[in-house]
């Protein structure tokens, strides 16, 4: 590994990390598990002045419960929230999908927010936080902010995050008793998503109460698979009205081209993906 | 195991013993010794700017801001080392008018790749040195590019090398007909074509681009200041490298040695002379300090040899029951911009193999070895033969499907039988032994084949959108390159023996010297079991010694499953030597006559008697020497350079079953089974190691690896999250099973297995995936088979 030269700074406390962050100017990077800036850094693709390390900050990690939602810290990894009970309570779907992530060696380093804050459209995590309509807290100079995660991606690789900013937490509106899948398709265990699928459905009675679903790489950023949700609620959860609705999961995306898929196969994917992850997540 | 045929028995029971590498110890606990982790004292830094254009002219270098840099020592382009850094040697002119562009280490006025070398910074740290391309500023005029291979090989193209006047280097041909070892393959054709009885299948196959990525990758360092001007390198070729430097750079082939400590790894890929290397020594001479050159995995991908990369226009003439009466291949083999070590050589290795196990009684071969603007290729695990092995084997499972015969049964058909060994063949080899029979047999009862086949007319049946293929691959190839008169014949530019000697020392421990190069195989283990079966000695008290040009002065290193079939061969043989030097000696200790002597379990026993010296104590005379009998020298060492006669023909049949998801076009493998006959097996773990690892290699083709350029010529795949190398997750758990048919081309019988997981793998899974697919129509389906490529196959193929 043969990086630029930078400083390195690791704060122990969020006020010094923004103040870190303020003073490091413009071209400062934050580094939030590494998974993804280590090899920015080692190929040059970025030469940041300086690093700033939020690993020290135990405020940052941890999952708690706050009434009607969870408070996951930015810094937990994905390892804690796989192993966090509540988590799989009262938001499945983020369990689900942070179970596909890589392996135990990156799940150990990674961390749900380094994941969200570096908006990558094939990370597995952000189709899930937007379909539970996640909440950002961000801190900067002048206080914090919440930002809604449909506002919070914006682009490939970029967020509503400025560049004095930190994610401090992301805050999940419990979904409890909800069933939810999260369907992946890459092509060997440790490769990237082609396409994936987030789904978080309430049966009731027999009848899809409620859904979420969202899609993971059909655009720069996390789409929300409307047209599905609405085929779904209030309809029997039964073979036939999954597979119609999932006729809908492409509309409204404009998926990428890339070796492994081009546009066409990528909105199939999608349809296929999308009557998997509901026909699981409904247990049908 | 299957004992097809009893091996000879031995004595102190090493072979077929799968003992725990002696090697692992220092490698799995950090004691390794890895070039790059190499210091040595005042040591400078080498890194290479790399052209980001796959063609153009170098019109200006402007290295003063480079040279002012922190940690800079010195900055040198091509136009600096153009007297001295001669021409990177090429040893394989297959054709005596074959084209072959100069190939400086450094480019000198064009780049003809994306990863060319452009020039070099030597710095007192390797992160200086790396800031410091930075400030190198190169002017480029663009050139046209040229990449796809069939293009490239037509009349009109535009030309990687202008000078050269074409990009088709030459074209080399095997035919049965003139050659006189089988009939008229035009001939057969046309009777296929216009008899009622006949049929013709025709099919362009593509081997695509792979990188070797082997898990260390490539490092140098040089010592100029040693007596001999050292250099280690991660090579697999120590040997070859001294050589091939000594004559390139005209360094006097005795003031240069080279070292391959540790290495991770190379599966052809650092069967090279590169660059890097030359580099590496030249400035490190210039300089007259020591210089370290240690890639990154990028820098890898983009600027090692790759390997495969061949269009396949194949034509298979046969009678309608099956039996093939022709074969025709015409191939085109993607040089990339330069001609490596080996590279048209490649190609032609396989001209002997796509007959494979079959009695074909007309063949024509030729191959036209092309020029791209990307990275040359050469050798890559298997290097020829498992591009010939996919070719035929993809072809008798169409013949098969065309004719709605058993692929299994269509195979039988063809095959040579056991009792028909040794056979010549079409191409001109003598395989002398198989059993195509026994292996055959195995592989479908522990595959289950039957059942398998049951249930997928059951899927069909139902129209499971989960379908199920199965794929079946036979393979042979010639191992243990190889006879020097065969590689003479075929102009390439070395011999194919090995050396060995083996010391006696005075306590009876055991110092053996091999010119093979092990790098990651096991060859200390399985050398050392040789000589302990052989010696009758404790297998611990046996030293191998390899992979420094100083002490282990001479051979012709690791590649093409040579090590065991030669290198150990020449082993035992200079064991049987040092046996002989003791017996007249032990003969003398004992007073009786040297017939009386039986040599077993490492002792001299008087025949009928219990009166026996052994090994070591005649080891032990040797040395005090007080008492020797009359003209007979105090040594027990042993000199030998073996040259085998014939090569080595391991094979197998190879049986897999895929599950193909037709609505995403996934394809998952469900089992693998691989029973192979590698001849007498030394060490059953090693073996099973080798097959393991080459069934992932060989399936990794089938379904995930691809080198990929876009249209500018810039490597897309040049990290491993776009080069998709399969792990342990991504597999199945194989069943490999072994029929022991012992060689007869030498006197251990073993056979080499280095590659053949590799071989048979590729077209066992890519047509176990036609197998599934072809009730939709589909006839191929380009490697690697990604979702996309068997999901838009079978659309197109169901319209």
């Amino acid at each position: 590994m043969i990086p630029s030269a930078f400083d390195y700074v690791a704060p122990e406390t969020l006020d010094d990390a923004v103040r870190a962050l303020a003073d490091a100017g413009d071209d400062a990077k934050i580094i939030a598990g590494g998974q993804s800036l280590t090899p920015v850094l080692r190929l040059r693709m970025n030469d940041p002045s300086v690093v700033i390390d939020l690993g020290r900050i135990p405020a940052l990690r941890g999952v708690r419960d706050d009434g009607d939602a969870l408070v996951i810290g930015a810094m937990t990894t994905h390892h804690d929230i796989l192993h966090e009970p509540l988590v799989r309570e009262h938001a499945l779907l983020i369990a689900e999908a942070t179970a596909t992530i890589a392996d135990p060696q990156i799940r150990h380093r990674g961390t749900f927010g380094g994941s969200l804050a570096h908006a990558d459209p094939a990370g597995d995590l952000l189709a899930s936080a937007l379909a539970l309509g996640a909440e950002m807290t961000i801190a900067g100079p002048n206080g914090r902010r919440q930002v809604a995660a449909a506002e919070f991606f914006e682009d490939l690789f970029t967020t509503s995050l400025q560049p004095d900013e930190i994610l401090v937490d992301i805050r999940v509106p419990k979904h409890s008793g909800w069933t939810a899948h999260y369907e992946k398709f890459n092509r060997t265990a440790q490769a990237w998503s082609i396409v994936a699928v987030a789904a978080a459905v309430r049966v009731d009675g027999g009848a899809i109460a409620e859904a979420r679903v969202a899609l993971t790489n059909m655009a720069s950023v996390p789409v929300r698979a409307r047209g599905v949700e609405e085929a779904l609620v209030g309809r029997a959860a039964d073979a036939a009205t999954i597979r119609d609705a999932a006729e809908r999961a492409a509309e409204g995306t404009s998926p990428a081209v890339d070796g492994n898929a081009d546009a066409d196969f990528r909105s199939h994917l999608a349809r296929v993906l999308t009557s998997r992850a509901v026909t699981a997540a409904a247990g049908v | 195991m299957t004992a097809v045929a009893e091996p000879a028995s031995s004595p102190a029971g090493e072979f077929g013993r799968s003992r725990a590498r002696k090697e692992d110890a220092h490698l799995i606990t950090g004691r390794s010794r890895w070039t790059g982790n190499l210091t040595l004292p005042g040591m400078l830094h080498m890194a290479v700017l790399r052209s980001p254009l796959a063609h153009a002219r170098i019109t200006g270098i402007d290295v003063s801001e480079a040279k002012s840099m922190p940690g800079v020592v010195a900055v040198y382009t091509g136009a600096d080392l153009a007297e001295e850094q001669g021409d990177l040697p090429s040893a394989w002119p297959i054709t005596p008018d074959m084209k072959k562009p100069p190939a400086p280490a450094l480019a000198v006025d064009t780049v003809n790749f994306a990863g060319d070398a452009v020039a070099v910074v030597l710095a007192r740290s390797d992160y200086e040195a790396h800031d410091a391309l930075e400030g190198i500023d190169v002017d480029y005029e663009d050139l046209p590019v040229v990449l796809d291979l069939e293009s490239a090989a037509a009349e009109g193209s535009e030309l990687v090398h202008p000078d050269l006047g074409t990009n088709v280097s030459a074209t080399w041909k095997l035919d049965s007909g003139e050659a006189g070892s089988g009939g008229d393959v035009e001939q057969a054709i046309a009777e296929a074509e216009s008899s009622p009885d006949g049929i013709v299948v025709r099919r362009t196959l593509r081997q695509q681009r792979l990188v070797p990525a082997f898990m260390e990758p490539r490092a140098v360092v040089v010592d100029p200041n040693a007596q001999q001007a050292t250099m280690w390198s991660s090579t697999q070729i120590p040997h070859i490298l001294k050589l091939m430097l000594a004559m390139t750079l005209g360094i006097p082939e005795h003031k240069l040695r080279v070292i391959a400590p540790d290495v991770g790894g190379g599966f052809g890929g650092k069967l090279q002379v590169t660059p890097e290397e030359v580099l590496t020594l030249l400035t490190a001479r210039r300089l007259g300090k020591p210089v370290k050159y240690a890639e990154s995995r990028s820098e890898s991908m983009q600027a090692a040899h790759h390997g495969r990369a061949q269009l396949q226009k194949l034509t298979l003439a046969a009678k309608r029951d099956g039996t093939v009466t022709g074969m025709k291949v015409e191939l085109l083999a993607d040089m990339g911009a330069y001609m490596r070590l080996l590279s048209p050589g490649i190609p032609v290795l396989g001209a002997f193999m796509f007959n494979g196990i079959y009695k074909i009684p007309a063949y024509h071969f030729s191959c036209s070895p092309v020029f791209t603007s990307k990275v040359p290729t050469d050798a890559y695990r298997g290097a020829g033969r498992p591009e010939a092995t996919f070719g035929i084997e993809r072809m008798m499972s169409e013949l098969a499907a065309e004719l709605g015969i058993d692929p299994l049964e269509i195979r039988e058909k063809n095959w040579i039988t056991h009792e028909e060994f040794p056979f010549n063949t079409v191409s001109g080899l003598t395989y002398d032994t198989g059993n195509y029979e026994a292996a055959t047999a195995r592989a479908r009862e522990l595959f289950g084949y039957d059942a398998l086949r049951r249930e997928q007319a059951e899927r069909r049946e139902r129209k499971d959108p989960v379908q199920l293929g199965i794929g079946v691959s036979t393979f042979t190839e010639m191992c243990g390159l190889a006879p020097s008169r065969v590689l003479g014949s075929l102009d390439y530019g070395a011999g194919g023996w090995e050396h060995a000697q083996v010391r006696m020392l005075p306590t009876g421990k055991v110092e053996v010297v091999t010119g093979i190069s092990p790098h990651g195989q096991g060859h200390v283990t399985g050398f050392s079991q040789v000589v302990a079966d052989r010696l009758g000695v404790p297998f611990d008290d046996v030293e191998i010694i390899h992979g420094d040009t100083q002490s282990a002065p001479k051979g012709l290193d690791t590649y093409g499953s040579r090590s065991l079939t030669v290198g150990g061969v020449a082993v035992a043989h200079a064991v049987a030597t040092v046996i002989a030097k003791a017996r007249p000696i032990a003969a003398h200790m004992m007073e009786c006559a040297e017939d009386d002597l039986e040599f077993t379990e490492g002792r001299f026993q008087v025949r009928g008697t219990e009166k026996a010296v052994g090994i070591t104590d005649v080891a032990l005379a040797v040395f005090a020497a007080h008492d020797m009998p009359e003209g007979v020298e105090p040594s027990l060492d042993s000199d030998v350079t073996y040259d085998p006669e014939n090569f080595s023909f391991p094979h197998g049949t190879h049986l897999c079953a895929v599950e193909v998801d037709t609505e995403t076009g996934r394809v998952e493998l469900r089992s693998y089974v691989a029973v192979d006959d590698v001849g007498r097996v030394v060490n059953p773990m090693l073996v099973e190691g080798q097959v393991h690892g080459g069934l992932a290699q060989g399936i990794a083709q089938a379904l995930f690896e691809e080198a990929v350029y876009d249209e500018s010529g810039t490597l897309l795949s040049g990290s491993f999250a776009e080069y998709l190398i399969p792990t342990a997750a991504d597999l199945p758990s194989f069943t490999t099973d072994r029929t022991e048919t012992p060689a007869t081309s030498n006197t251990l019988g073993v056979k080499g297995v280095g590659e053949a997981g590799t071989i048979a793998s590729t077209p066992a899974v890519v047509n176990a995936v036609l197998d599934a697919v072809r009730q939709f129509g589909v006839r191929d389906i380009d490697m690697p088979c990604t979702p996309m490529r068997v999901w838009k196959a079978i659309q197109e193929g169901a319209r």
